[in-house]
């Protein structure tokens, strides 16, 4: 077994109480004071994170921008500099290699942000799959990631600056400094409030989330844990990596569409994916509230009422905001059309469920 | 946390034995790892219980996780305020929060369970 990775803020979790756990070879919080308290104070003040496991992968030269569109469905190419996108990386069968960050930090400097678990499977697949001129560095390691996510995060984050951040929209970035140290601020998130995500070099992350905790706390905000973080981009209907897609998966069947850009030029998977747009889709990931009792869970199946089997659970969680059990699965078409009723297989008892529209929480999404 | 009047099993639960019947619940232990615990679903009166059988199941928002009967016997009664209020577990757990009662079958299995001090060596409290 390979050993497991300790964030630079592991010591600090621990002094806050944190139960920790094993999440993608790294010792990361699940939880704090608990996932419903983390949860709610985060949609109603503000909540602050530790993502320090997400990993980071420069790629720059010559000739960048083009190689990297060919790698990805979005458009980077088009993409500002001081602008992030999200985007997945496809196979050529369509599959999803990961959904990443693209920040486009020079006009032929670019940094991918992807999941943990991906890390070393993603910089393989890039540097395979990308002119070998290009300089691709994977510095994951190097650099440390403080969330600060919710309605007051512009407050704490613009105090911890010493800058209005009005003018810095969603999906910007841009280099700040805190306490000297020079940061990557970035307004995006995982939850659906508004947030910002800050990148700092490793050795100084602990001083900059003393900085940004210090505020968020004082002003009735908490750390928040992986448990939390889940049941917010739940809410959302934000895709988890390894549960709602992987490689078996399509961005059309997963309803993330919106991120394939056809009329930008070739690239992996643009074939098959065409296919697919034509052709329509035979299953759609879709979001469903549980009538009856029981929580769904990844894995559990899905049945149509009259016993045949049509999709499966991919997440499901009890959600803190709505007060109901909510779940994201693979339906077959037509089952997911709004106010389907469903049968999620909950331990061998089939319990009714409905196909609602998502996100299920109506928010703005941010600025 | 760990009443010296309860006995306990490997699988975290209590007992609370008063002449035939028992009164189970969760240990503090379980409910602290479990966290927020959102949904239980418990036998019928009615149902004949093994120990060391699985005869519930409780959910937090992470996870679910099977309850196991610490003795053998009849559930005689179920505790439906934590099914409508399952956080009264997180709660009171040794209290408000307790499960079912069982109608022992035989008494002697009591023995077989951990006191106070054995479950907390147990589980390295």
């Amino acid at each position: 077994m390979t050993k497991t990775i300790h964030t630079p803020l592991y010591d600090r979790h621990v002094s806050l109480g944190a139960k920790m756990v094993e999440f993608a070879g790294f010792v990361m919080p699940v939880q704090y004071t608990g996932i419903i308290d983390e949860h709610l104070t985060v949609r109603e003040n503000a909540g602050i994170f530790d993502l320090s496991h997400m990993g980071e992968i420069f790629v720059s030269g010559k000739g960048a921008p083009a190689a990297l569109n060919n790698l990805v469905t979005n458009d980077v190419e088009k993409l500002k500099i001081g602008r992030a996108l999200y985007t997945p990386i496809c196979t050529p069968e369509g599959g999803i290699v990961d959904d990443i960050l693209v920040y486009r930090d020079a006009d032929e400097k670019y940094m991918l942000v992807v999941n943990a678990s991906n890390i070393k499977k993603d910089y393989e697949w890039i540097v395979g799959h990308m002119p070998k001129k290009l300089d691709i560095v994977d510095r994951s390691l190097e650099i440390a990631l403080v969330a600060v996510q919710g309605p007051q995060s512009e407050a704490i984050v613009g105090e911890v600056v010493g800058q209005d951040l009005g003018d810095l929209r969603y999906y910007e970035f841009e280099n700040v400094v805190i306490d000297e140290i020079g940061v990557r601020l970035s307004r995006t998130g995982y939850t659906g409030e508004d947030g910002f995500e800050v990148y700092v070099e490793a050795e100084r992350a602990g001083e900059v989330w003393d900085a940004l905790f210090d505020i968020t706390n004082g002003i009735g905000g908490v750390p928040v844990g992986l448990g939390a973080r889940d049941t917010l981009r739940l809410e959302m209907k934000y895709c988890l990596y390894g549960n709602d897609i992987d490689e078996t998966t399509t961005p059309l069947e997963a309803d993330i569409g919106w991120t394939v850009k056809f009329d930008k030029g070739d690239f992996a998977g643009k074939k098959r994916l065409e296919k697919q747009r034509d052709g329509g889709v035979k299953r759609k990931l879709a979001g469903f509230v549980m009538v009856d009792a029981g929580v769904p869970r990844h894995g559990f199946e899905i049945i149509d009422v009259d016993g045949n089997k049509i999709g499966g659970v991919t997440s499901g969680s009890y959600s803190p905001s709505l007060n109901e059990n909510i779940g994201l699965g693979y339906l077959d078409l037509p089952h997911d059309e709004l106010d389907t009723e469903i049968l999620v297989d909950v331990r061998k008892k089939p319990r009714l469920a409905r196909v609602v529209d998502t996100p299920f929480l109506k928010l703005l999404g941010g600025k | 946390m760990y009443p010296e009047e309860l006995k306990y099993d490997e699988t975290h639960e209590w007992a609370k034995v008063e002449d035939k019947v028992a009164a189970v619940g969760l240990t503090d232990h379980a409910q602290s790892e479990l966290g927020d615990i959102v949904y239980l679903e418990l036998p019928e009166i009615g149902t004949e219980v093994a120990a060391g059988g699985p005869f519930g199941v409780v959910e937090s928002v992470k996870a679910a996780s099977d309850i196991h009967a610490p003795l053998s016997g009849k559930v005689v009664e179920v505790n439906q305020a934590a099914v409508g209020d399952p956080a009264l577990v997180n709660r009171d757990c040794y209290g408000d929060g307790w499960l079912v009662k069982i109608e022992m079958k035989d008494s002697s299995e009591v023995e077989n369970l951990k006191t106070a001090a054995e479950y907390q060596e147990f589980i390295g409290a």
